[in-house]
């Protein structure tokens, strides 16, 4: 099913960044997924959590918050 | 490759790891307890006797290697540009949960880095306590996956995220000047800071050394975001490995070093600090493992955020300290000899409640 989704999970603990990326990108299946991450480790955990499910990824710093965009 | 680039690729959490690995021992080999060459639930034990929130005599020392965890994570968060103040996700929760998190453990006799320790260095006591800190995290996976959460944090004021650090540093120099500020009532200079002469607080490794070991790993391991509880929960929740590969070169790298050093001893008797009631070592480590995961990261992990601005993470590690304060002055805490009297019994509360905490906590009731 092709669709896109946002998902803010900025000021999260571990793992819930991570978490809610894994489960947005397995209900949308393929899509475009933009996360709002506002710390270094949410934006790892969640480029990594994409790259492992076959998603590519892209990152936009906007101030605090960064804009990651997962497609597939 | 950068070393900021490197630290947060695959192999930060590996060489973090493996620093812990060669460090702890050779801390021990340097003076700190058996087995204990870094153990964040007792080293917080010991700082909380050394400013006299307990009595336990035999466990009382301000541990320079937590201070410099909180100074080593500082200075990479400052230089990574990874310093940011924040605060405000239910940090009187965190305080329990870190509470609990040091009463668990302490029923144990370590946190999940002893575990590995102490598994490293031959005690097979420290396998329940390992198996015990898995079930706890599957069982807070358990509720991360019905919705729970702390809520979230939000930007803090300019002076949050220094508390922790200048706390770190006035405990630093509590430890270099020892002050006696206090008076026994026959007029005797006592206290504020109290240093065991015998047992576990009295045993430890040069200051500098401590200090420079703790810079170390303190400085790393913000950047890897190595963490002992995230290592297990991530591969069971998000089929991740990356930190449980840090977990794994501590192992082998510990284990590696007491052999070099000969302070490997295999057996379940007679090891240092430790007990044998299997049952005990296993369920302390549950309620352990079960408030790690619901704080989000292990004891180290939540050191290491407060040298990077987290505020909750320090209400985690002050809570951390009342638990550890708690457990010896109400006989929870475990001896070589076994569980406390209550230990069993504040294991059962601890539970009931993070399982409270567990089920109830969402993120629409807790924003």
């Amino acid at each position: 099913m092709n669709g896109t989704k946002n998902l803010d999970v900025r000021g999260l603990s571990c793992p819930e960044p991570a978490l809610r990326t894994r489960l947005a990108l397995q209900g949308l299946g393929t899509g475009t997924l933009v996360v709002l991450v506002d710390s270094s480790t949410s934006r790892n955990n969640v480029e990594r959590t994409g790259r492992q499910l076959g998603w590519q990824t892209q990152a936009l710093e906007e101030g605090a918050t960064t804009r990651i965009t997962l497609r597939k | 490759m950068s070393l900021s680039r490197f630290l947060s690729s695959r192999w930060g959490p590996i060489v973090t790891g493996a620093a812990v690995g060669v460090l702890a021992p050779l801390l021990v080999q340097q003076g700190n307890p058996g087995n204990m060459g870094i153990c964040v639930a007792c080293f917080n034990r010991d700082i909380a006797g050394a400013l006299g929130f307990h009595r336990a005599a035999a466990v009382q020392y301000i541990r320079p290697e937590i201070l410099a965890f909180v100074f080593g994570a500082l200075a990479a968060a400052l230089a990574f540009g990874e310093f940011r103040p924040r605060g405000g996700s239910s940090p009187l929760i965190r305080f329990v949960l870190g509470m609990f998190a040091a009463i668990g453990a302490l029923v144990f006799l370590g946190c999940p880095w002893r575990a590995v320790l102490r598994l490293a260095g031959g005690d097979g006591n420290a396998i329940p306590g390992i198996v015990g800190l898995v079930a706890g995290i599957g069982l807070g996976i358990v509720f991360l996956k019905r919705g729970f959460s702390l809520g979230r944090s939000r930007p803090a004021a300019p002076a949050v995220p220094w508390v922790m650090p200048v706390f770190a540093a006035v405990l630093l120099a509590l430890l270099l000047g020892a002050p006696l500020l206090g008076r026994t009532p026959e007029g005797n200079p006592t206290g504020p800071v109290f240093f065991s002469e015998k047992g576990p607080g009295s045993q430890h490794a040069p200051w500098l050394l401590s200090l420079a070991a703790g810079l170390v790993v303190g400085f790393l391991a913000q950047r890897s975001r190595f963490c002992t509880v995230g290592a297990f929960r991530d591969v069971l929740l998000l089929r991740d490995a990356h930190l449980l590969n840090g977990v794994v070169a501590l192992l082998v790298a510990a284990f590696a070093t007491n052999l070099a050093l000969g302070q490997f001893h295999a057996g379940f008797e007679g090891n240092p600090v430790a007990h044998t009631g299997t049952s005990w070592n296993f369920a302390g480590m549950v309620l352990a493992g079960l408030a790690f995961t619901l704080a989000g990261g292990c004891p180290g992990r939540q050191v290491f955020l407060c040298g990077e601005g987290d505020g909750d993470a320090g209400v985690f590690v002050v809570g951390m300290i009342a638990g550890a304060g708690v457990a010896h002055l109400c006989s929870l805490a475990s001896s070589p000899s076994g569980p406390g009297p209550y230990g069993p019994w504040a294991v059962g509360i601890g539970l009931v409640v993070l399982c409270l905490f567990g089920a109830t906590m969402r993120e629409s009731t807790t924003n």
